[in-house]
C-alpha cells in the first residue's frame, strides 16, 4: 500500500478497481450464512418425518418459505465468491476465464431452480388447505 | 536497473516455499479443511439441495426418485454418505468460518491459542455432526 495517485489511494480501490469487495461481502454473505444455516438444521431435525406429504407441507408455509429464499440467495452469492478464489488460486489463462464463465452460469442456473421450487410450492393450493 | 538477469538469459526464478518445506500443524490442516469443505458443499452439496428442492415442487413422483437413489437404494448408503459427509462439511466450514472472524479483527495470533483454536474446530465437527445424526437415527 501507500503507491499510486493521491486519488487512488483515496479510493482504495487498487489496479482491480473493487478495493476490498469481495473480501467484504464473503464476511457479509458469511455471517448470514451462519444464522440462515442453523435455522436450516434445527429445521429439518425437527420434522417429524421425510416423507413428500411431510416435507411439502413444511416447505409451503411462509415461515420455511422466506428463510429458504433468503438461504439460497446468501449460500449461493457465498459460494459463488468462495468458487471465484479456488479458481483463481489454481488455473490461469483460457481455462481460468472458461470456468468463471461456467461458474457464473452455474451459480445462476442452480438459484433460479432452487428459488422456483421453493416459490411454486409456497404458492400451489393445496386441496387440503381448501377441502 | 542494473542487475544479473540483464543477460536475457531465462533464469529459474524463485519460487515461494511450497508445501514441502512446512511442517504439517492444526492451523495449516484447518486451512486446507476449511477449503475442501467450502469448495465441496459449494458444488456437491448444492446439487444435492436443488435436487431435493426440485423433487419436492415436482410433485410425488419426482420426490419418489430422489426417495429411492438417497434413502432406498443400497439401504439408503448413498444419503448416508452425502448426509453425514454434508454435516460434516457444514459443521466444520462454520467452526473454521468463526476462526477467520476472529483472526479477522487481529486477535488469537499467539501460537498456542491458534492451536488449541484449530484443534477446536475439528474436535466441534465431529462431535456437533455425531450429535446431529443421533438426533436423526436414534432420538426420532
Amino acid at each position: 500500500m501507500g503507491n499510486g495517485t493521491e486519488l487512488g489511494r483515496v479510493r482504495g480501490l487498487g489496479s482491480a478497481k473493487e478495493g476490498t469487495h469481495h473480501w467484504w461481502s464473503q464476511r457479509v454473505t458469511a455471517a448470514s450464512n451462519l444464522f440462515l444455516m442453523v435455522w436450516f438444521f434445527i429445521a429439518i431435525a425437527r420434522l417429524p418425518a421425510y416423507d413428500y406429504e411431510t416435507v411439502r407441507a413444511w416447505l409451503s408455509s411462509p415461515w420455511a418459505a422466506v428463510p429458504l429464499l433468503l438461504l439460497i440467495v446468501s449460500v449461493f452469492y457465498h459460494f459463488r465468491l468462495g468458487l471465484q478464489v479456488l479458481i483463481e488460486d489454481y488455473q490461469k489463462g483460457t481455462s481460468r476465464v472458461v470456468l468463471l464463465l461456467a461458474l457464473n452460469f452455474f451459480t445462476v442456473g442452480t438459484a433460479a431452480i432452487a428459488l422456483f421450487a421453493i416459490l411454486k410450492v409456497a404458492f400451489t393450493v393445496t386441496g387440503a388447505a381448501h377441502g | 536497473m542494473a542487475s544479473p538477469s540483464s543477460t536475457r538469459t531465462a533464469r529459474a526464478r524463485p519460487l515461494s516455499p511450497h508445501l514441502s518445506v512446512w511442517k504439517p500443524g492444526p492451523a495449516m490442516i484447518v486451512s486446507i479443511l476449511h477449503r475442501i469443505t467450502g469448495d465441496g458443499m459449494a458444488t456437491v452439496g448444492t446439487v444435492v439441495l436443488v435436487w431435493w428442492l426440485a423433487a419436492i415442487s415436482g410433485g410425488a413422483a419426482s420426490y419418489a426418485t430422489f426417495e429411492h437413489v438417497f434413502m432406498e437404494f443400497w439401504g439408503g448408503a448413498i444419503g448416508y454418505l452425502f448426509g453425514i459427509g454434508l454435516t460434516l462439511s457444514f459443521f466444520q466450514h462454520l467452526a473454521t468460518g468463526v476462526r477467520h472472524f476472529v483472526l479477522d479483527v487481529g486477535a488469537n495470533y499467539d501460537l498456542k491459542g491458534n492451536r488449541a483454536g484449530s484443534i477446536a474446530t475439528m474436535l466441534f465437527s465431529v462431535l456437533a455432526t455425531a450429535a446431529f445424526w443421533a438426533y436423526l437415527t436414534m432420538v426420532k
